[in-house]
C-alpha cells in the first residue's frame, strides 16, 4: 500500500475508533480515557501536518486510490480518495480545530452526564467529515454528507433532555435532508449523463476539451449544478435552509465550534468548490446570488440578536454566504481561503464564547441563581477584567472577522470582495452591481455587531455585580486552544514569506491555485478571472478597511462611548418595522411553521383519514358489508321464497290434489261402477278416433 | 446432500411441528425449545447452502424433480437462484429469531409453535417451488396457520384482523388460481413447471372477452401478488394485520411475507410474460411512487408506534416497485448499468427491509412487553395537554440506553442512513429508476425525506425530552433480546457498509433475469 495511502486511512479511521471505544467502552475506562480521543485527533492532525509540509515543500498532491466496492456486470461502483492539495489542506484544518476542541471539551464538559460519549461523538464527527474531504466521488462524499448530519444530529442533541435542544437536532437532519434530495438528485442526473460518479470522472467527461458529454444540453449542466449545489445550501446553512443553524447552537459550545462554524458548515463551501469546475456561468450564478442574499440577512440578523451564540450563528450564516458567493464569483480560490481563515477565527470566537458561558453559568451557581440565562449578552458586561485572555482572544477573533488589516480576516474577505468587483466590471447588466454591495454592505454590518458583542459582553457595567465578582478565567486546558487560534487569526501566518497569500508568487496560490472551469466558457477562464481579480484588488483593499472602520467606529459610538442611544434608535427603526424584522430574524420559523410544517402535517393526517377512515373501513369494508347484506338477502331468497313457497309449495299442491283425490275413494261400490263405466266409454270414443 | 438440501429446509419445521404432537401435557417449556431448535436446524442448514452455492452460475441449484401426481403432469420441483436463496435465508433466519421472540408466549404453547413451524415451511416452500402448483399450494398452506396466529394469540381487534387478512389474501389466491390453470391448460403440452413456461408461456395466442389471455393472466398474477406486497391501493389489510398479530407474527409477516408478493413478480410474471411486463413497467413505478410517498405520508400521521412501522412497510416496498421497473431501463433511453441497479437493488432491498422491518417490529415488542402500550403520543393526552404526560413516553433514553442506542441505530436503518444497509440497496432502486422514469423517480425521491420525518418524529416524543416517571422504573433489554436483535443490527451493518457478499449472489441471476426479459419479447424491436 503507498504510505499516503495508509496515511489518509489512519486518519479517516483513528477517529472512528475513538468512536467505537467511547460509546461502547467508556463507562468503563472512564473520563480519563477522553484522553485517548485527543491523542487520536492529535495524530491525524500530526499525519495532515506531514502531508501539508510536504506539499508547500513543493510536491503536490495527487494520489487517487480507489477499490471497487460492488459490481454488477456492466456496473461497479468505487470507493477511493481524491488525495489532492485542497484535500490536505481540507484535512488539516479539520483535524486541528477538532482536536483544538477536543482539548477544550476536556474541561468545558467535566462533569456532564454523557461525558465520554460527547468524545464519542465528535469522535464519529470527525471521521465522518474526514471521510468528506477525502472523497473520491459525489456519491460517496454523499455518503460521509449523511454521516456528518447523523453526528451533527447526535451532538445538537446531546443534552436531549431538554426539549428545545431535542427540536433543534430533528430540525437539522430535516432541514439537511431537503437539501441532500436535491443533492442526490443531482448526482443522479449527471451520472445519468455521464456514468460517473467520481470527480476526476466528472471533470473529464464534462471537459469541453475532451468532448464534453453534457454538448447540446447544457441547461441540463446547469440543472444538475444547482441541484448538487443545494446540498451545499442544507449543510452550510445557505437561504432559505439556514433556519436549522441558529437552533443547533442547543448543542455544546465546543459542538458550535467545532460543527456549526467551522468545519461541517464549511462542507458545503468545499463540495462547492470541488464542483466550481463544471459549474455553468447559469449555475454559477445562481450560488452566488444564493450566497450574497444569505451573506446580507445573517449579518442583519445578528445586529439585534441578544444571545451571543446566536448572534455568532448568525455570523456564521454570514461569513459561508459569503464564501458561496465568492464561488458564484468565479472567486474559487478565495472562497476556499476564507474557509480556512474563517475556520480559525469563528472556532475562535465560539470557544470564547463558550469559555464565557462556563464561566458565568458556574459564577450564576454559585450564587444560587438559576433564573438567569448565561448566553444572554444583557446579563453580561466588564467582564474584561475577569476574564483577560478570553477578553483579549476574542478581540482578535472580532478584529479577525471584521477584516482589519494585520489580521487574517483581512486578507481572504478582500480576496473576495475583489471578486465581486470584478464580477460586476465584466457584467454590465445593473445588477451585477448588488454583488459588490452585498459583500461591503455585510462586511460593515459584521464589523458593526461583532464590535456590539465585545462590548455588551466585555465592557461597560456588569449587569449583575455579585456575580461578575464570582467569573474567573477558566483553566489553561480551555484557554490554551483559543491562545492557538488567536495566534493562527494574524495575518502572519498566512503571508509568510510574501505579504499576499493570494498573490502569484503567493504560498497559498502555489498549492491552491484558481481552478480552471472545464464548462468552456470564456468569461470563466483562469486568466480572465484572475486578471479582473487583480484588478479590483487595490479598490476593495480601501474600500474593505473603510466599511470595517465604519462599522466598528459606529459600535464604539453605540456600545463603548454611549454617544447614540441604542434603545432609541432600535425604537426609530422600529417605526418602519425593521428593529422588529431583524430581532424575529425575518419572521422565517412562524412562515416555515405555519406555510410549510403546519399544513403538511394536516395533509398527512387527512391522507391517513382517507386511507384508513375512507378508502379501508368504508369502501373495502363495505364489500364485506355488502357481502353479508348480499348473503342476508340470498339466505331470505333461499329460505321464504324458494324452500318455503316454491320446495314447501309443491308440497302443498300435492297435499291439496291428494286431498281432492281422496274424495273419490268413497267406499261405495255404485260409484266405482259408475266410473267404470265411464272410463270405458271414454277408451271406446278414443280408441275409434284414432 | 445436494438434491435433498431443498426438501430438508421446507420440511424440517413440519417435523417439529409432529414432534409437538407428542409433547406430555403440562410441559409447555418444551414446546418452544423443540420450536427453537428445529427453526435453529433449520438456519444452520439454510447458512450451509448460503456457502455452498455458486454465486459463479445463474442456474437452478439444488434442483430436486420427481412427478408428483403424473396424470396432471406435476412435479415435485425444487431448486434455487439467486432471486431465492436471499428470501430463503431471510426465512430461516426470521423464523429462528420470531421463535426466540416468542419465548413468553404462554397462551397455548403448543398450537402457536406448532402453527409457527407450519408457516415457516409454507413460506420456505414458496421461495424454493419452481412447480408452479407446488407453489400455489405452499402458498395457500401459510395462509392458515397466519389465520389463527393472528386471530388467537393477537390483539384486541384480533379476529377481525385476521378474517381481514385470510378473505383480501384468499381473493388475491383465487385470481392466482385462476391464472396458474390458464398458463397450464393454453400451453402445450400442458405444465406447471415454471422453467418450462418461460419459453411456452408467451406463446399463448388466445383472445377472451375480447383481451389478450396473457394480459388476464398478468392481471391475475398480479392482483394476487400486489395485495401481498401490498402495492397501493390494496394495502390496507397490512397495518391492521401487523398491529393486532403478536411480535413475533408482525416480524415474519412484514420481514418475509410482503417479499412474497415482489418475489411471485420476479420468479413467474416477469419471466413468464415478459412482453406485458415491458408494458407495464411503467405502472408498476407509477405504483411504486405512490406506494413510497402515501405510505410514508401515512406513517407521519400515525400516533401507534407499530402501525407507523407498518406504513413504513408500505413506503419502503415501493422503493423495490421502483426498482424493479427499471427492468426497461434500455428502452427508455437508459442504459445496462440502470436496469442492472434497479433489479439487483430490488431483489437487495427485499433483503434489507425484510431485517430491517423485523428489527422495528421486534423493538416495538420490547416496549410493548414492558409498558404495555407503544403509543408515540398517547391518545388520552393527545388533545388534553393537561394529561400528558402521564402516560405517554418520553425520555426513555435516560433509563434505557441500550434499548434506545438499538431503536436509534435501526431508525437510522430505515431512514435510509449511509453505512447502514437500507441506504444503498434503495439508492441503487432510485439509480435504476432514475435511468428509467427520470420524473417519477424525482417525485419518489421526497420519501427519502419522509420517512426521516416520521422516524425522527417518533424518536424524538418517545426517546427525548424530559422523562417521564411512570417509566423511570422500566428495564433495558434482557441478554435474550439483546441477542435476538443483535444478529439483525450485526447484518445492518455489515451489508451497509460492504454490500457486495449479497450482490455477488443476487446479481448473475438479476442480470440475466434481464436479459431474458428484454430478449424474449416480442417488442424487441420497439
Amino acid at each position: 500500500m503507498h504510505t499516503l495511502t495508509l496515511y489518509a486511512l489512519i486518519i479517516l479511521f483513528l477517529p472512528l475508533a475513538s468512536f467505537v471505544l467511547q460509546i461502547f467502552f467508556g463507562r468503563l475506562i472512564g473520563p480519563r480515557g477522553v484522553w485517548l480521543s485527543v491523542g487520536a485527533v492529535a495524530i491525524t492532525l500530526v499525519l495532515a501536518l506531514t502531508m501539508l509540509f510536504s506539499v508547500v515543500l513543493g510536491s503536490p498532491m495527487e494520489h487517487y486510490p480507489e477499490l471497487v466496492w460492488f459490481s454488477l456486470g456492466d456496473f461497479s461502483l468505487t470507493l477511493g480518495f481524491q488525495l489532492d492539495n485542497i484535500a490536505v489542506v481540507m484535512l488539516v484544518i479539520v483535524a486541528l480545530i477538532s482536536g483544538l476542541v477536543h482539548l477544550y471539551s476536556v474541561e468545558y464538559m467535566r462533569g456532564d452526564v454523557r461525558y465520554t460519549r460527547f468524545f464519542g461523538y465528535l469522535g464519529i464527527f470527525t471521521f465522518s467529515m474526514n471521510g468528506i474531504v477525502l472523497a473520491h466521488s459525489l456519491l460517496m462524499m454523499y455518503v460521509f454528507w449523511e454521516l456528518v448530519g447523523l453526528s451533527s444530529y447526535l451532538l445538537i442533541g446531546h443534552w436531549f433532555e431538554k426539549d428545545t435542544a431535542a427540536d433543534a437536532s430533528k430540525k437539522a437532519f430535516l432541514a439537511n435532508r431537503v437539501g441532500d434530495i436535491g443533492m442526490f438528485i443531482g448526482i443522479m442526473l449527471l451520472w445519468s449523463v455521464t456514468g460517473s460518479f467520481t470527480f476526476q470522472g466528472l471533470y473529464e467527461l464534462v471537459d469541453v476539451e475532451g468532448g464534453n458529454l453534457f454538448a447540446g444540453q447544457m441547461g441540463l449542466l446547469s440543472v444538475a449544478g444547482v441541484l448538487v449545489f443545494m446540498g451545499a445550501v442544507g449543510k452550510s446553512a445557505q437561504f432559505p435552509l439556514h433556519v436549522w443553524l441558529p437552533d443547533a447552537m442547543e448543542g455544546p459550545t465546543p459542538v458550535s465550534a467545532l460543527i456549526h462554524a467551522a468545519t461541517m458548515v464549511a462542507a458545503g463551501v468545499y463540495l462547492t468548490v470541488r464542483l466550481f469546475p463544471i459549474l455553468t456561468p447559469d449555475a454559477l450564478l445562481f450560488v452566488g446570488s444564493v450566497g450574497a442574499l444569505t451573506a446580507v440577512l445573517g449579518a442583519l440578523i445578528a445586529i439585534s440578536q441578544t444571545d451571543i451564540k446566536r448572534v455568532l450563528a448568525y455570523s456564521t450564516i454570514s461569513q459561508l454566504g459569503y464564501m458561496i458567493m465568492a464561488v458564484g464569483m468565479g472567486a474559487q480560490q478565495a472562497a476556499f481561503f476564507h474557509l480556512g481563515t474563517h475556520a480559525m477565527f469563528k472556532g475562535l470566537l465560539f470557544l470564547c464564547s463558550g469559555a464565557v458561558i462556563h464561566a458565568l453559568h458556574h459564577a450564576l451557581e454559585h450564587t444560587g441563581d438559576h433564573e438567569t440565562d448565561p448566553q444572554d449578552m444583557r446579563n453580561m458586561g466588564g467582564l474584561r477584567k475577569r476574564m483577560p485572555i478570553t477578553y483579549a482572544t476574542m478581540l482578535i477573533g472580532a478584529l479577525a472577522i471584521s477584516g482589519v488589516p494585520l489580521f487574517s480576516g483581512f486578507l481572504s474577505k478582500d480576496a473576495i470582495l475583489a471578486g465581486t468587483l470584478a464580477f460586476a466590471q465584466h457584467h454590465h447588466q445593473w445588477w451585477a452591481i448588488l454583488f459588490p454591495v452585498a459583500g461591503f454592505g455585510a462586511a460593515a454590518i459584521t464589523a458593526f455587531y461583532m464590535f456590539r458583542l465585545i462590548f455588551m459582553t466585555f465592557h461597560g457595567k456588569p449587569a449583575k455585580a455579585k456575580v461578575n465578582r464570582r467569573v474567573h478565567e477558566p483553566s489553561l486546558v480551555m484557554t490554551g486552544p483559543l491562545m492557538v487560534l488567536a495566534a493562527l487569526s494574524f495575518a502572519l501566518f498566512f503571508t509568510l514569506p510574501g505579504i499576499n497569500p493570494l498573490h502569484a508568487e503567493g504560498w497559498f496560490t502555489k498549492i491552491i491555485p484558481q481552478a480552471e472551469n472545464l464548462t468552456g466558457y470564456p468569461e470563466l477562464g483562469v486568466e480572465h478571472l484572475e486578471h479582473g481579480f487583480h484588478q479590483a484588488h487595490s479598490q476593495a483593499v480601501r474600500l474593505s478597511v473603510g466599511v470595517a472602520g465604519s462599522g466598528i467606529l459606529l459600535a464604539i459610538a453605540f456600545f463603548l462611548l454611549g454617544w447614540l442611544d441604542p434603545k432609541a434608535w432600535a425604537q426609530k427603526l422600529q417605526r418602519i418595522g425593521l428593529y422588529q424584522l431583524s430581532r424575529s430574524k425575518f419572521y422565517f420559523d412562524e412562515i416555515y411553521d405555519a406555510l410549510l410544517y403546519r399544513p403538511f402535517l394536516w395533509l398527512t393526517a387527512k391522507i391517513a383519514w382517507l386511507d384508513w377512515d375512507l378508502w379501508d373501513q368504508r369502501f373495502i369494508d363495505g364489500w364485506g358489508r355488502g357481502t353479508v347484506k348480499a348473503s342476508d338477502v340470498s339466505g331470505w331468497v333461499d329460505y321464504h321464497w324458494l324452500d318455503q313457497y316454491v320446495v314447501d309449495g309443491l308440497g302443498r299442491v300435492v297435499a291439496w290434489m291428494g286431498a281432492v283425490g281422496r274424495k273419490v275413494q268413497t267406499g261405495r261400490v255404485q260409484n266405482y261402477v259408475l266410473w267404470a263405466l265411464v272410463g270405458g266409454i271414454l277408451i271406446v270414443i278414443v280408441a275409434a278416433n284414432f | 446432500m445436494d438434491a435433498s438440501i431443498l426438501t430438508i429446509l421446507v420440511f424440517l419445521p413440519v417435523l417439529g411441528a409432529a414432534a409437538m404432537l407428542f409433547v406430555p401435557r403440562g410441559r409447555d417449556e418444551l414446546f418452544r425449545w423443540i420450536a427453537a431448535g428445529f427453526t435453529g436446524v433449520q438456519l444452520l442448514f439454510a447458512c450451509w447452502v448460503l456457502w455452498a452455492f455458486d454465486r459463479g452460475s445463474s442456474q437452478f441449484q439444488f434442483e430436486v424433480m420427481t412427478a408428483w401426481i403424473p396424470s396432471f403432469n406435476v412435479n415435485y420441483h425444487m431448486g434455487i437462484d439467486g432471486l431465492s436463496l436471499p428470501m430463503v435465508f431471510l426465512t430461516a433466519l426470521l423464523s429462528f429469531i420470531s421463535v426466540v421472540a416468542s419465548w413468553k408466549i404462554t397462551k397455548a404453547p403448543r398450537g402457536y409453535f406448532a402453527l409457527f413451524l407450519l408457516l415457516d415451511a409454507g413460506m420456505m416452500g414458496v421461495f424454493v417451488s419452481l412447480d408452479f402448483f407446488l407453489f400455489y399450494m405452499f402458498w395457500e398452506v401459510m395462509l392458515l396457520p397466519m389465520y389463527f396466529l393472528i386471530g388467537i394469540w393477537g390483539g384486541p381487534q384480533r379476529q377481525y384482523a385476521a378474517i381481514k387478512f385470510f378473505l383480501y389474501t384468499l381473493f388475491g389466491s383465487v385470481l392466482m388460481l385462476l391464472a396458474m390453470l390458464a398458463l397450464y391448460f393454453y400451453s402445450e403440452p400442458h405444465t406447471f413447471n415454471l422453467i418450462t413456461l418461460i419459453s411456452q408461456a408467451h406463446k399463448i395466442d388466445v383472445m377472451l372477452w375480447g383481451i389478450e389471455m396473457k394480459w388476464l393472466i398478468w392481471f391475475a398474477l398480479f392482483i394476487g401478488f400486489a395485495i401481498k406486497v401490498p402495492i397501493f391501493p390494496f394495502h390496507t389489510w397490512l397495518p391492521l394485520a401487523h398491529v393486532e398479530a403478536p411480535t413475533a407474527v408482525s416480524v415474519i409477516l412484514a420481514g418475509v411475507l410482503l417479499k412474497m408478493g415482489t418475489y411471485g413478480l420476479l420468479r413467474i410474471s416477469y419471466p413468464l410474460l415478459p412482453d406485458q411486463t415491458i408494458v407495464f413497467a411503467i405502472a408498476l413505478a407509477v405504483l411504486g411512487v405512490i406506494n413510497i410517498i402515501w405510505g410514508a405520508a401515512n406513517a407521519i400521521a400515525q400516533v401507534d408506534l407499530k402501525r407507523m412501522v407498518a406504513y413504513s412497510s408500505v413506503s419502503h416496498m415501493g422503493i423495490v416497485l421502483l426498482g424493479m421497473a427499471a427492468v426497461v431501463s434500455v428502452r427508455q433511453g437508459g442504459t445496462m448499468a440502470g436496469a442492472q441497479l434497479g433489479m439487483n437493488g430490488a431483489v437487495l432491498q427485499m433483503f434489507n427491509h425484510g431485517i430491517i422491518t423485523a428489527a422495528l417490529f421486534l423493538l416495538v415488542g420490547v416496549i410493548y412487553d414492558r409498558a404495555h402500550h407503544r403509543y408515540i403520543v398517547y391518545p388520552s393526552d393527545y388533545k388534553d395537554k393537561a394529561l400528558r404526560g402521564k402516560l405517554g413516553f418520553g425520555g426513555l433514553a435516560v433509563g434505557l440506553p441500550i434499548f434506545s442506542g438499538f431503536v436509534a441505530l435501526v431508525f437510522f436503518a430505515g431512514l435510509g442512513l449511509p453505512a447502514l444497509s437500507g441506504f444503498i440497496s434503495e439508492a441503487m432502486c432510485f439509480l435504476g429508476g432514475f435511468s428509467t422514469f427520470r420524473t417519477l423517480t424525482i417525485i419518489g425521491t421526497f420519501g427519502i425525506l419522509l420517512n426521516a420525518v416520521y422516524f425522527l418524529r417518533a424518536y424524538q416524543r418517545m426517546f427525548m425530552g424530559s422523562p417521564n416517571d411512570k417509566w423511570s422504573g422500566l428495564s433495558d433489554m434482557s441478554p435474550r433480546e439483546i441477542g435476538m436483535l443483535a444478529p439483525l443490527v450485526i447484518i445492518i451493518i455489515l451489508l451497509g457498509v460492504y454490500p457486495s457478499p449479497a450482490l455477488n449472489v443476487i446479481s448473475l441471476t438479476m442480470n440475466n433475469l434481464i436479459e431474458l426479459v428484454n430478449a424474449a419479447s416480442s417488442l424487441a424491436g420497439m
